[in-house]
């Protein structure tokens, strides 16, 4: 429920400050976006140099690159991700506490960019994980990172706490796991998570 | 250094001029890399690089006996191809071409006891290729995962179809997305 602004600006004065839970749960959250200190290729040299000081990701209270899945909030999927890479991602995805998400950064996390029609990499992290916000490029410039990372937090800042449009971990009926793929012996095995990721269907006019 | 002194100590190895290599028979690898590592004049000390080639069995036009032309097929083999260098005598390359008797269950032996630094290249031969050597102290895939079985660097590899759309095929993936097209309706 949101508070009339013009009652919160008065109440202001008198020295009291009312918000709502979620208004208060979601500023917390988005303004301390904490990564996983995880970087696959070339995109996480741009990643780093957005945590540096020219670019200076500190400015969006992400600046604390976390070395543990426990303690992280936000998954950066900075480079090509590999097939033999592929359950491990999906691993430490599942090892990071609730809420967490996901940016996929550069062509090859999305779609597996220019190794697409190879055999050693996987089409898109989408397919086995939830992604939140997907970046272009080869590799993305660091401002690119910095607009993605406050897309996401405009994206937290609008998630809700209960009703029909809740966010997925206060959902019990949703998994809190996603399913990790083994090593088969040609491809992964599955291919994709379906549950979380379908093939586009996209009509052509000429067959 | 003297490269006939190679073709005079090995008459069983063949000078390929168009490649500037050696083709030598599997039989007489180790032997001839013995030779070139501790031989005066090559004294070869640096394995710069081993390789993997995939040639298929193929047709081709040669003069028969009577002057007319006749197709012969040719049967398929893989090749691996070794760079040597001396940085002590600073010279080389030395190259080296070594053909498996068939593409099924193809061997060669190791040069690894000689050079060390041959370990991971023929690790990444048997992983890509398919090739085994014999008496590698630690022959396992280093690229791909354990549980994978085929080789992907051959030229009849099938890569798993595992995209599901191109924006704009052409030629072989165009083959390939048509095969989608009725699955999209």
């Amino acid at each position: 429920m949101a508070v009339d602004d013009g009652l919160k600006s008065e109440l202001q004065k008198a020295g009291v400050f009312i918000t709502s839970v979620e208004g208060i749960y979601n500023w917390g959250r988005r303004s301390s976006v904490w990564p996983l200190q995880f970087g696959l290729a070339c995109c996480a040299i741009e990643m780093i140099s957005a945590a540096c000081s020219r670019f200076d990701l500190a400015r969006f209270g992400a600046e604390v690159f976390r070395p543990s899945p426990r303690q992280a909030d936000l998954m950066i999927v900075a480079g090509t991700v590999t097939k033999k890479m592929a359950p491990q991602v999906v691993r430490l995805y599942n090892q990071m506490p609730e809420p967490k998400y996901v940016i996929a950064m550069g062509a090859c996390s999305i779609s597996g960019g220019p190794f697409k029609q190879g055999y050693n990499v996987l089409k898109g992290i989408d397919r086995y994980i939830p992604v939140d916000v997907h970046i272009p490029g080869c590799p993305p410039r660091p401002e690119a990172l910095l607009n993605a990372l406050m897309f996401l937090q405009r994206k937290i800042d609008n998630e809700h706490l209960t009703g029909i449009n809740r966010v997925r971990w206060y959902d019990d009926t949703d998994p809190a796991d996603f399913a990790v793929p083994s090593f088969g012996a040609h491809d992964l095995e599955p291919a994709c998570n379906r549950a979380v990721w379908q093939p586009d269907k996209i009509k052509r006019g000429v067959a | 250094m003297k490269s006939e002194l190679l073709t005079q100590n090995f008459p069983q190895i063949t000078w390929d001029e168009p490649s500037k290599s050696f083709v030598v028979p599997h039989m007489d690898l180790l032997d001839v890399v013995d030779f070139l590592r501790s031989h005066p004049d090559f004294n070869m000390d640096y394995v710069s690089n081993v390789a993997g080639v995939d040639w298929l069995p193929r047709k081709e036009k040669v003069k028969g006996a009577d002057g007319k032309e006749v197709e012969i097929e040719k049967p398929g083999y893989l090749e691996a191809v070794y760079h040597f260098y001396s940085i002590k005598k600073k010279h080389g390359p030395v190259i080296l071409r070594c053909r498996t008797d068939g593409r099924e269950n193809a061997m060669l032996p190791s040069i690894t006891p000689f050079f060390r630094g041959a370990e991971f290249q023929e690790r990444e031969i048997y992983d890509l290729y398919g090739i085994r050597f014999s008496g590698h102290p630690d022959l396992r895939r280093i690229l791909m995962w354990d549980e994978f079985q085929d080789h992907p660097m051959r030229k009849d590899y099938r890569e798993p179809d595992d995209y599901q759309w191109e924006p704009t095929p052409h030629d072989d993936v165009l083959e390939k997305a048509k095969m989608h097209y009725a699955e999209a309706g």
